[in-house]
């Protein structure tokens, strides 16, 4: 399968909406990283109109809880969790301009209205795959709420990052299109 | 008796779970494989080689499988005939702090389910279920749980009406529910009979038999074939994301129950399945 190589944030908005479910690509640039701890602390700063300690504005979010990092390299073993964790979260964000969400597994409908209203992307990263994706991370840091371990904000700079567009900004969805045409009715 | 330190309990279960950690089964690498010859879908096939790749990775650098090191499952077999010297339970824990802290594993456990969900910062307390056996050894059999199948698994307490059919449909609804989630394709651990929390013990101990290992009773082995073919024939594939590969095996456990009652646990696993075993 041809790969697409995308630098992000996307400096251009059509490029991530020329992008289909099915295309496979290899992220290259920044992202941030968010679990369940970390979102419900940004929607609660968000209700209190604090300002978030991280402008989410054209940015992408990786849904991870990386494992520690052995001496000399930047990052453990760090593959996707389960997305629709955040799903409640995640319209939220994406009206902020949040335009790339990488994970694993379904979204609801909320998520993915909000997606097509705001040209964003679903990525799907294999789950399992945390020592192989490790390698594409060539930068970990801190960003903010350190306190949560490993499910403190951080920031990767990524190379070359395998994912899969699970649903585009259209709401094409992988999860729901193609694995009928593997049915096998007895 | 056989006197056996408490600190010699602690070294087996951090050398186990540091090696469930890095360390694919030779079973299910052969299952993967086996899967990638047989997987239709093109998706399917490059998600399995990038599964394959990682596990062979994960080992070469000595690093975790996956980043969700689990939850510390342990199933523990004491020989009556032994004498522990020093606290049991307290050196499980501790095989399991040294293996986190200084194994480069996640840290995923909350001090409270509800209230307070603070880290433990060592990945203790584990889950230990202790069996007391005759016979002078300890069985250490440990499984690192992660969440996001755990989250996917299931009990139900069937009619017994419902029968072989109804397990089917139990397991079939919790499989297709569970999706992409659990990271396919999955190991199915069920546990049929017992009581409630006997069914669930014994999905949990399925999921850590061999896959290439049948249920010694017949006509359970033929219904794991048969969820076998029925489960791949969904659809959901590797990753979730279409193809003929959704479970590399369905493992049953079973056990006597009462007149009244059908209790059926699913236990799911990632591709996976991690879990070491050593006897002292």
């Amino acid at each position: 399968m041809q790969e697409i190589k995308l630098s992000i944030p996307a400096e251009d908005e059509n490029t991530l909406r020329s992008l289909r479910a099915g295309d496979k690509v290899l992220l290259s640039g920044v992202v941030y990283t968010a679990r369940d701890a970390a979102h419900k602390r940004l929607i609660n700063a968000l209700d209190r109109r604090d300002e978030l300690p991280v402008n989410l504005k054209n940015q992408f979010i990786y849904y991870v809880g990386p494992a520690p990092a052995k001496p000399g390299r930047e990052c453990g073993s760090a593959g996707p969790t389960t997305s629709g964790r955040v799903d409640d979260y995640t319209p939220k964000l994406l009206d902020l301009g949040l335009k790339g969400m990488i994970g694993k597994g379904f979204r609801n409908k909320a998520v993915v209205e909000s997606m097509k209203k705001n040209g964003a992307v679903y990525f799907a990263a294999v789950g399992g795959a945390a020592a192989l994706i490790a390698r594409s991370i060539k930068k970990a840091e801190v960003v903010c709420y350190d306190d949560l371990g490993t499910e403190a904000i951080h920031k990767f700079t990524i190379e070359n990052f395998p994912a899969i567009v699970a649903i585009d900004s259209m709401g094409n969805n992988l999860y729901e299109s193609e694995p009928p045409k593997y049915v096998v009715n007895d | 008796m056989r006197e056996i330190q408490a600190s010699t309990i602690t070294e087996t279960v951090k050398d186990l779970f540091l090696s469930a950690n890095y360390y694919i089964g030779s079973d299910i690498c052969n299952g993967l494989k086996c899967a990638l010859e047989k997987e239709t879908s093109l998706i399917g096939q490059s998600v399995l080689e990038q599964i394959i790749e990682n596990n062979v990775i994960a080992a070469d650098d000595k690093v975790p499988i996956c980043q969700d090191t689990g939850m510390a499952v342990i199933f523990v077999e004491v020989g009556q005939d032994v004498h522990i010297v020093g606290n049991f339970e307290d050196a499980m824990n501790e095989g399991v702090r040294q293996a986190y802290l200084e194994g480069y594993m996640r840290k995923s456990v909350v001090e409270d389910p509800l209230f307070n969900r603070v880290n433990t910062k060592d990945n203790t307390p584990a889950i230990i279920h202790t069996k007391i056996i005759p016979g002078d050894k300890i069985s250490i059999l440990v499984m690192p749980k992660g969440f996001g199948s755990e989250n996917m698994s299931a009990v139900r307490m069937l009619k017994p009406s419902q029968g072989v059919e109804g397990v089917m449909d139990f397991v079939l609804e919790t499989v297709k529910i569970a999706g992409p989630n659990p990271c396919p394709p999955i190991v199915v651990g069920i546990g049929i009979g017992g009581t409630l929390e006997k069914a669930c013990l014994l999905a949990k101990k399925a999921t850590a038999r061999n896959i290439d290992i049948h249920n010694t009773a017949p006509e359970y082995a033929e219904l794991e074939s048969k969820l076998l073919t029925k489960i791949n024939k969904l659809g959901i594939g590797p990753g979730g994301m279409g193809g003929n590969t959704t479970a590399l095996a369905v493992n049953i456990e079973c056990y006597p129950t009462h007149i009244a009652g059908l209790p059926v646990a699913v236990n799911i696993c990632c591709h996976a399945a991690r879990h070491a075993s050593a006897v002292l």
